[in-house]
């Protein structure tokens, strides 16, 4: 066990080192200024001298070899250095924002839970029932609908229902108060976009659920278990759906490290100063330090959360063995 | 035509402002309540006025800092009427129109409680003009007519300019220009870019990274009587949907930059009386830049004829219903002095009143200039409005003298990108100003060999010179002949640049929101000290 960790952890290294040399590539491959979009994008003139000193400011004078050089390095002493944006910290920026991507996050994980691991479980036990179909469209409709799309959509809605019940249109609050300051204001700017996300999140989870419950219950040990005469919810239950659930705790985990990075539209859609929001402005400004470390975090998350997945197949499947 | 003195015209209209502000102004100001406004764009790179050149920045921190002179804020859509804000009175100038010495207030304090004198106001307008080794300031080139600004003694700042111009007052009401405690400034010039410390009519509060900064009141504020609100809080919100949704749901009572006509319809249409909406022409334009770099459009024939196809006067009514442009306009913002009459503007090429007359006349020069079957790209900006309208707009009133234009629409990055390497043949780009001071405006329309941000890659010594003497001229008659000149050269006889229509500002207010006055532009009349709420969530 204590090996197969050890591995994975090594692992990591030369998949963190790959997704700096590329971002680092990419970024300067994209054609653009930081320095002109700084101080040109308000369509006003400009001293073009501050533009030569804007790029000595920030070091883009400099060979790339020796940017590279210093980007890698300062990554290995987890120095991400400061955005050439704001000037501020990149470590600084980020934390300002992890907050409140970790809170829909977590609370759209635990929506989509809540909802995808029953209705799966049902709709596979009820299956081509009436049942089975309404939740399949559920499914199916959380897939398609775009979740900046369901966004909007949810504003209006409330807006208008709160209008037409109050008087007073009513929409989350836009600024964000975190939630050991003011609770109720917290969740009840929290609570929209979590439900927005957690629904795609949940379809995403509610088809996998059903479809390896579906395979789950054919298997032979199913067979056996029934034979034996347990009843039918300690089969499904302890036998049928703690083995079902290990392709569910993988998307789970994958939706789960997407969600702190990639609500990037719902971010905006919302006014939520998150992850996904601060990396839209990272690449439009042409912030290559704030870029770099963003995609690293992401990298790292993605790698860690799988990680955890792995660790958690030990936990549902006994026959799983880290040698 | 009698002439006029430019700083006696100057000095006229500035008298006639406290009276005009009497007229204008609304009922009896209620103190106190939070004015909770959206701020359209991402949060700015740094807290630095003089360093950066987004609004966003403006927006957020102008209440925070004085400034030495500035538009009137009671009645900032006047483009010659300008009122002291820590001078005592705006100087005539002396020395041939060479020098500038303004009193400044004895009565001003920082946050800090430390006095404000002429050493800060001169230490500051320094760094502005002339910033030390690694100081970045981003409208240095405004000021090169200064020779030195200096503080004889705590109430005196004197400029001494190169030579006299008129371009020299109205830049020193710009927003961007806060004064700061010069001792800071010594110690450590880049400490504004994380920090706040004025001497405005609030004082900052907090600022929490991308999304919100707020104020309080400044107790302390010059101004007696001002400001009345207790304090502000300025969100950041770049999604329109979500400051639309913020103003009608009451989370917010405003928006300072501008909706286009369909969000401020909605807005009117779902909230009635509880909105109020102030307009304005603004004093931002599309201009459209033909690449001279490249063929054809090195011919004067093509470029004329793009321009002959394009009907301002046709499209303006339509094209204000979608988005946000109006008024038809040269090269000078319509509300100033300096602008042509309409009389003016008929005569040059693209305005001529008879669109089939300029079409005929463009469709005769593409087939002199042997290229009647033109193909045309547009280079545009990813930007709705009105970048895109403007050039879906244009490549349909190209198609009506034969020509077939693309677009090739790209983020603000690639956009400059393509327009600094000369990778385009024909580009929508912008001329947006603030305080609106046409010479200086106009500098945009100058060859890249003198104004490194023209991308037409023309070169033309006699504009140069034209330009040259507009700059030196003081007298307001002469300065408008000179000023016709040179659009003329620029527009009817070279073709080198189009002036499309003029931005058009809607700006939508809670009905509670009393006291703000809407101006040519989104960078003036920020500091928040006139607003007043008579009701709200928080009057």
């Amino acid at each position: 066990m204590y090996q197969y960790v050890a591995k994975r952890v090594l692992l990591v290294i030369p998949t963190l080192v790959g997704a700096a040399a590329l971002v680092f590539i990419l970024m300067r491959l994209i054609p653009g200024d930081i320095c002109v979009v700084r101080l040109g994008s308000g369509g006003g003139s400009f001293d073009p001298r501050a533009v030569d000193l804007c790029h000595a400011e920030l070091g883009l004078n400099r060979p790339l070899t020796v940017q590279f050089l210093d980007f890698v390095w300062g990554f290995f002493r987890f120095d991400f250095g400061i955005s050439m944006w704001s000037g501020k910290p990149v470590s600084q920026e980020i934390l300002a924002r992890v907050p409140i991507s970790l809170e829909i996050a977590l609370m759209a994980t635990v929506i989509a839970i809540l909802i995808a691991v029953p209705l799966g479980t049902i709709s596979a036990l009820k299956q081509n029932t009436w049942i089975d179909v309404v939740v399949r469209t559920l499914a199916i409709g959380g897939i398609a609908t775009p979740s900046f799309w369901l966004g909007i959509i949810s504003i209006l809605f409330v807006l208008n229902i709160s209008n037409a019940i109050t008087g007073t249109p009513w929409m989350p609050p836009i600024d964000y108060v975190p939630i050991w300051r003011d609770p109720l204001r917290n969740l009840s700017m929290a609570f929209l976009p979590a439900i927005t996300v957690g629904y795609r999140y949940a379809a995403v989870s509610m088809r996998m659920t059903r479809s390896s419950m579906l395979e789950v219950l054919r298997e032979d040990y199913i067979r056996t278990a029934r034979a034996k005469g347990l009843i039918e919810k300690i089969v499904i239950n302890r036998h049928a759906l703690k083995n079902a659930l290990l392709p569910v705790v993988t998307v789970i985990g994958i939706e789960f490290a997407f969600l702190i990075g990639g609500l990037v539209v719902t971010e905006q859609v919302f006014n939520l100063n998150g992850i996904g929001r601060l990396f839209v402005q990272a690449v439009q400004n042409q912030d290559y330090t704030l870029t770099q470390a963003l995609v690293m975090l992401t990298v790292a998350i993605f790698v860690f959360s799988n990680l955890i997945v792995d660790l958690m197949y030990a936990w549902l499947d006994p026959r799983i063995r880290f040698a | 035509m009698r002439s006029v003195s430019f700083a006696a015209w100057l000095a006229v209209i500035i008298a006639a402002g406290p009276v005009m502000a009497d007229n204008t102004r609304e009922s009896t100001p209620k103190r106190g309540g939070t004015l909770t406004y959206m701020i359209p764009a991402d949060a700015p790179p740094s807290l630095d006025l003089h360093r950066e050149a987004t609004y966003a920045l403006v927006h957020a921190v102008a209440p925070f800092y004085s400034v030495l002179m500035r538009v009137n804020p009671e009645n900032p859509a006047d483009t010659t009427q300008f009122v002291c804000d820590l001078c005592t009175s705006i100087p005539t100038p002396t020395e041939g129109g060479k020098t500038y010495t303004f009193k400044i207030r004895t009565d001003v304090k920082f946050q800090d409680g430390s006095p404000l004198t002429a050493a800060d106001v001169a230490a500051s307008w320094h760094e502005i003009i002339f910033p030390r080794a690694g100081v970045l300031s981003a409208r240095a080139n405004w000021y090169s007519v200064v020779d030195s600004v200096a503080a004889p003694d705590a109430t005196t700042v004197v400029f001494k300019l190169k030579f006299a111009t008129s371009t020299f007052l109205p830049s020193l009401a710009d927003p961007y220009a806060a004064i700061y405690p010069k001792a800071t400034l010594d110690k450590d010039p880049h400490w504004f870019e994380q920090h706040v410390m004025g001497s405005g009519p609030f004082r900052f509060v907090a600022y929490d990274i991308g999304q919100d900064i707020k104020g309080e009141r400044n107790p302390d504020y010059y101004h007696k009587g001002l400001p009345y609100l207790d304090g502000f809080v300025g969100i950041f919100a770049e999604k329109q949907v979500v400051r639309v949704e913020a103003i009608h749901s009451g989370r917010a009572a405003m928006e300072f930059r501008g909706l286009p006509p369909s969000a401020i319809n909605d807005l009117n249409r779902e909230l009635g009386d509880k909105i109020k909406v102030q307009t304005s022409d603004w004093n931002c334009g599309n201009l459209i830049t033909p690449n001279e770099r490249r063929k054809p459009f090195d011919d004067v024939r093509v470029r004329k004829a793009l321009l002959l196809a394009v009907d301002q006067w046709g499209g303006a009514p339509a094209l204000s219903k979608i988005a946000n442009v109006h008024t038809v306009g040269g090269i000078v913002f319509p509300g100033s002095p300096l602008a042509a009459t309409k009389d003016e503007l008929q005569r040059m090429a693209g305005f001529w009143p008879d669109i089939e007359k300029s079409r005929a006349e463009a469709r005769r020069l593409l087939k002199e200039a042997g290229q009647e079957n033109l193909h045309v790209e547009l280079l545009n900006r990813n930007v709705d409005q009105p970048y895109k309208y403007v050039g879906t707009w244009l490549v349909d009133q190209w198609s009506k003298i034969g020509v077939t234009a693309t677009q090739r629409v790209v983020p603000t990055g690639p956009w400059f990108a393509a327009m600094r390497g000369g990778d385009f043949d024909v580009v929508v780009e912008a001329n947006c100003n603030s305080v609106v001071n046409p010479v200086l405006d106009t500098q945009k329309y100058l060859p890249h060999d003198v104004f490194v941000e023209n991308y037409g890659g023309y070169s033309d010594p006699e504009e140069v010179d034209i330009y040259n003497k507009m700059l030196r001229e003081t007298d307001f008659t002469r300065l408008r002949a000179l000023m016709r000149q040179y659009e003329t050269r620029i527009v009817d006889t070279e073709a080198r640049e189009f002036p499309m229509l003029w931005w058009y500002r809607e700006i939508p207010e809670r009905s509670y929101v009393h006291g703000w006055k809407i101006g040519p532009s989104h960078y003036i009349n920020q500091d928040l000290s006139d607003i007043w709420l008579d009701q709200g969530p928080n009057g």
